[in-house]
């Protein structure tokens, strides 16, 4: 991988979106420990393509995700691949904080009373940067939430695991293809701290390595091989 | 938990039995049950739901798992939508689990499933597509088809974080009821999908019943 080409804080509570080109890295940094970063998918070609939860659980048979995997869109391409991760564990079942759920949680904190130390809630968070790119709430797929880990047990009951990710924790996204991300760092929504939690994430962009025959992501079942090969195709006369 | 309806399919207002590989798209009224049959066992009926006044507000999967604490859908389930409203609850169920998670075939995820070469086979996703196309007064689109519930289909997650395929739990002649608490448009592919062992590679044809309050 290159040096680091751009890097930025994305402090708590708050939502930003950017376009990331194929072969470039997205490293997500937990700055504190506990973060939570909401993130969704789009091809900025197509925005009807997105980010497609069911579709990645299920080609890869795994309800967590972790180095190796693949998040996938809708139309059976790779967005992104997981080269990197020191957390273990990311989830994409349980969306987002709302406001009912902040007000409800955390009790409700106002612009007007505190300024950019309010209480921001993921859903409208990805409504703001859904509209920038004339998307709107049914546009809104399920989500990743990154740093964030949910066990099920027998039964089917959700476990939100605490401490899953400590300082300096990260997550390395190859982008495979150019792809919109928007993201937010409002808090879990099963997080069960007494007070509001606000944890900022640095993030930077790297170049990519090119992606070699033994890849792991590209290796890790043979569905991922097919999914590369999809990408592959898609891209066909298009130099990297 | 299983638990049984107590209405009788001669009461019912509506009845259609919608073959392998089609879709079936209507609305019901608030108050009304809608039983979905799997007539010949281990059969998917993949079904999306939508607010018939505003189809922007549909049933949210995460919003469904998050609320209820659980990944299984069955009796006593509340279908939640994207704005975190109640839809409809599942108020009978013999089958005991129905799945949120698998979402639905596609031309496309075959490919990634199964093979490059099985990209023109039938997919759930092409019926909804089919659907919306011949339907145009309910305002759907592709941006529309969303993350569905697989009645019928048993995909069990592990505490370890894997999500596993087994076998059906459904029988013939088992069901799921759902009483709507708004007026819903029901959007159902009955899953063509034969490169699954879950259906015996077999789809088979499903009921909708409808019962008013």
């Amino acid at each position: 991988m290159s040096d680091v080409l751009y890097e930025d804080e994305l402090a708590a509570a708050c939502h930003w979106s950017l376009r990331m080109k194929r072969g470039t890295v997205l490293r997500v940094i937990d700055k504190e420990g506990g973060a939570n970063v909401g993130m969704l998918f789009y091809n900025p070609e197509n925005l009807l393509e997105r980010y497609n939860a069911p579709d990645t659980l299920k080609c890869q048979h795994t309800f967590k995700i972790t180095k190796g995997h693949c998040l996938y869109s809708d139309m059976g391409r790779i967005f992104c691949s997981v080269i990197n991760d020191t957390v273990g564990w990311h989830e994409t079942a349980c969306g987002n904080t709302t406001k009912k759920i902040v007000k409800q949680k955390w009790g409700e904190r106002t612009y007007q009373e505190y300024r950019n130390e309010w209480q921001q809630n993921g859903y409208s968070s990805f409504l703001v940067e859904l509209a920038k790119y004339g998307l709107a709430k049914q546009d809104m797929a399920a989500n990743l939430n990154l740093f964030s880990k949910v066990e099920v047990n027998d039964t089917g009951d959700l476990q939100y695991c605490p401490g899953n990710s400590n300082a300096g924790d990260y997550i390395d996204l190859r982008f495979e293809m150019d792809t919109l991300v928007l993201l937010h760092t409002c808090p879990h929504p099963l997080n069960p701290e007494p007070e509001y939690p606000r944890r900022a994430v640095n993030y930077q962009i790297l170049k990519a390595d090119p992606v070699a025959d033994d890849d792991y992501c590209k290796n890790l079942c043979a569905e991922n091989q097919r999914g590369f090969k999809n990408n592959e195709i898609y891209h066909l006369g298009v130099d990297l | 938990m299983i638990k049984e309806s107590a209405l009788v399919p001669e009461d019912a207002v509506f009845r259609k039995t919608v073959s392998a590989g089609d879709y079936f798209i209507d609305t019901i009224n608030a108050g009304q049950t809608i039983r979905i049959l799997d007539l010949e066992g281990n059969q998917a009926a993949d079904t999306l739901f939508y607010r018939a006044e505003d189809p922007s507000e549909r049933y949210s999967a995460m919003d469904t798992i998050r609320e209820q604490g659980n990944v299984y859908l069955t009796t006593g389930t509340k279908l939640m939508t994207n704005e975190s409203n109640v839809l409809l609850e599942i108020v009978a169920d013999t089958c005991g689990r129905h799945d949120t998670l698998g979402g639905a075939c596609a031309t496309e995820s075959n490919t990634v499933r199964y093979a490059l070469e099985k990209k023109c086979m039938h997919a759930c996703r092409d019926s909804w597509m089919l659907a919306v196309a011949e339907n145009e007064e309910y305002g759907l689109n592709k941006g529309d088809i969303t993350h569905n519930i697989n009645f019928f289909m048993n995909v069990p997650i592990t505490i370890d974080g894997e999500l596993t395929f087994e076998d059906g739990i459904s029988a013939p002649g088992k069901y799921v009821e759902l009483k709507a608490m708004m007026d819903t448009i029901v959007l159902i592919s009955n899953c063509p999908q034969l490169n699954n062992p879950c259906n015996g590679y077999n789809p088979t044809p499903v009921e909708v019943l409808v019962w008013d309050e």
